[in-house]
């Protein structure tokens, strides 16, 4: 007998197929929805919390004058330049790992007949450890070119792309401002940096170089220090503080003339602001959920009338109740499951489609997948099932004379 | 009437009201109706509009309740048994031709004959040959397959009947079976009734408004403003 009733449902599923697609309609773009908001939200999770990291774990950066916002008093007087000595004493500290000073210049940059305008920064053998990069075809500064002002540089993907095409640019020449240099090495493509900036439009070169030969000044424009593995941002900051203060003869209780800048606190802007629009996603996912299932309470109740009668016939002809409330069952289930399952493809498709669009991964979650799915299952056989079953208590005659 | 002392009367009403709404509105449909129908009977109801024709037949086939009175189904006390339990009667023992047809729709001809069936748990090859043969004996063979916005009135009502009669039920209940019908088809929907009556013993109540249709019948019953105006016995028609 149930195989009947299950024979019977997909007749009547068929024999309605307007009704049976709208009402399949309402729960997979529920779905859907709900399947592909949460996926691509999670994916841009993913992407900014790799941003994140990418600044570079345990990086803190140092700058002449006092702080740039916030409260408390800003320094007074003519702001004090950071020099290479200050970076000098800052790389004797244990809690350090590495120290990058660096300074930078807007130039136009000229090999053979391809130019740009790129910021050429003044940089140690220490800048690719802090910042995280690695060499692809050459080879960084070493030590000896930290004090000499050599003519050498190495450039960032992008940059090798608009001066040099696909060739390899190790080894050849090109022309920032009034200074020669040999490309010594390629930088390997970090991409898209956590603001959407070009992390790969870069040209380095000695420090020295930048500051004698294009700026003209000994000054160093900030101080990016990787902390020895195991210190904490907190104590590592407070060292770099006590130090700096000390070397810049600052009176106790007076304000720094110096900031320091740690990458957490701009990971926990990042991820404030993720969290936001993840919500915001799955808010719009909720209301389509809504959406979808008030389609289908409409589909279900405008379909009441023929249904009542439907089963005031099948009554009349002798089923009992309790069949054609299986039959009805049977029905709510099939189209729940299949809009579903149609759903959950539609759903991770435009996730998968998106998610490549705009260079996020692809994220998939099981729980999100079920949880809408359970969302439409249950919305789809409590309208269709609860009405069904008001009409199965009814005298057939009643049931056969609904309005 | 001769009761047959030993047999209990397959249908019986007695006192029997149905009442629609209520105070200033109230229609009492079925006003104290008293009726005796014995098993193997062919009997026609007759009587003006609104009399509570259709309202007696409803409350004979247990598809709806009187507000008072008892109804005896076989000697059985009807009032007194549950919904799935009536439901059961309906399926094993009644068959219905409602005034409005009230077939499936967008549902063929075939599987509205066959609908009965299911319920009766027959195996489903069994339900398409006694379907089929259903249809054929209204003479719908070749209009199987159609659906009823497919099919004219009288096919339709035809179909209908062809539902009432395909479980070989003990009483087939009829409302105005020939009201869509021309004269010929009716003729021979009447013959066909009244050979199920007199070949396989099904009692047979019926609806009509035509005296030659209530003329194949072998009694007469006349409403009035739901009561029974008169009951008679009639000669019987030689069958052509
Ligand atoms: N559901 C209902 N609600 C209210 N009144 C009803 C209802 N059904 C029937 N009636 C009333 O009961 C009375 C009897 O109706 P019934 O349908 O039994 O008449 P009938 O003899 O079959 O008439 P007809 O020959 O036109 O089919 C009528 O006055 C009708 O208005
Ligand atoms: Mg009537």
């Amino acid at each position: 007998m149930i195989w009947e009733t299950v024979r019977l449902a997909l007749l009547a599923l068929r024999r309605n197929k307007l009704r049976s697609a709208l009402t399949m309609l309402g729960i997979v773009i529920g779905v859907a929805a709900v399947i592909a908001m949460v996926t691509v939200g999670q994916g841009s999770s993913r992407s900014v919390a790799a941003s994140v990291e990418s600044l570079g774990t345990n990086v803190l950066t140092v700058r002449p004058g006092g702080r740039g916002f916030g409260p408390g008093p800003a320094s007074s007087g003519p702001t004090r330049p950071f020099t290479l000595r200050d970076a000098d004493a800052l790389a004797e500290l244990p809690v350090i790992a590495h120290v990058s000073p660096t300074v930078s210049s807007l130039q136009t940059v000229v090999a053979g007949a391809a130019n740009m305008s790129t910021s050429v920064t003044g940089a140690t053998s220490g800048y690719l450890a802090v910042g995280g990069w690695t060499v692809v075809s050459g080879r960084g500064f070493d030590r000896s070119e930290d004090r000499a002002s050599a003519s050498v540089c190495v450039i960032g993907e992008t940059v090798r792309r608009t001066l040099f095409g696909a060739a390899d640019p190790v080894g050849r020449e090109l022309r920032a401002g009034k200074v020669t240099c040999e490309v010594i090495g390629l930088l390997q493509a970090k991409g898209a940096g956590a603001f959407g900036q070009d992390q790969d439009d870069l040209v380095l070169m000695p420090i020295r170089t930048v500051q004698r030969r294009l700026l003209g000044s000994e000054n160093v424009s900030s101080i990016s220090v990787a902390l020895a593995p195991e210190v904490s941002s907190q104590r590592g900051a407070r060292e770099i503080e006590a130090l700096m203060r000390d070397r810049r003869r600052i009176a106790e209780g007076a304000p720094n003339d110096f900031n320091i800048s740690d990458r957490a606190q701009i990971a926990e802007v990042l991820t404030g602001i993720n969290s936001v629009l993840t919500g915001m996603l799955s808010s719009v996912a909720a209301v389509s959920l809504l959406v979808g299932g008030i389609g289908i309470m409409n589909i279900m109740l405008v379909s009441v009338t023929e249904r009542t009668r439907e089963i005031g016939i099948r009554l009349a002809v002798g089923a009992e109740g309790r069949q054609v409330l299986t039959q009805f069952l049977v029905e709510a289930v099939v189209l729940s499951l299949v809009g579903g399952i149609i759903g959950v493809i539609v759903g991770l498709g435009l996730a998968f489609g998106a998610s490549l669009y705009m260079a996020i991964p692809f994220a998939p979650q099981a729980y999100v997948v079920l949880m809408a799915f359970a969302f439409s299952a249950l919305i789809g056989v409590m309208f269709g099932f609860f009405p069904a079953r008001k009409a199965a208590r009814l005298d057939p005659i009643d049931a056969l004379r609904h309005e | 009437m001769s009761p047959a002392a030993s047999r209990p009367p397959l249908i019986e009403l007695a006192d029997v009201c149905r009442v629609y709404g209520s105070g200033e509105t109230e229609v009492r449909a079925l006003d104290h109706t008293d009726l005796v129908i014995q098993q193997g009977e062919f009997v026609a109801i007759m009587g003006p509009s609104g009399s509570g024709k259709s309202t007696a037949m409803n409350t004979i086939g247990l598809l709806d309740r009187p507000s008072s009175g008892r109804y005896l189904f076989n000697g059985v006390e009807v009032q007194g048994l549950d919904r799935d339990q009536r439901a059961l009667l309906r399926r094993h023992f009644l068959g219905f031709v409602f005034q409005g047809f009230n077939l499936l729709p967008r549902t063929s001809a075939l599987e509205n004959v066959e609908l009965p069936l299911i319920y009766k748990g027959m195996p489903r090859p069994e339900r398409i040959a006694r379907a089929r043969a259903a249809l054929a004996k209204v003479g719908l063979e070749g209009r199987e397959d159609h659906d009823p916005s497919q099919l004219s009135g009288g096919q339709q009502q035809r179909v209908a009947i062809a539902r009432a009669l395909v479980g070989d039920p003990m009483v087939i209940l009829a409302d105005e079976p020939t009201g869509n019908l021309d004269s010929h088809r009716s003729h021979e929907i009447m013959k066909l009734l009244q050979k199920l009556n007199r070949e396989d013993g099904i009692t047979i109540v019926m609806v009509t408004h035509e005296d030659d249709v209530a003329a194949y019948a072998r009694r007469l019953v006349i409403f009035a403003d739901g009561r029974i105006r008169s009951d008679s016995a009639m000669a019987e028609r030689a069958t052509a």
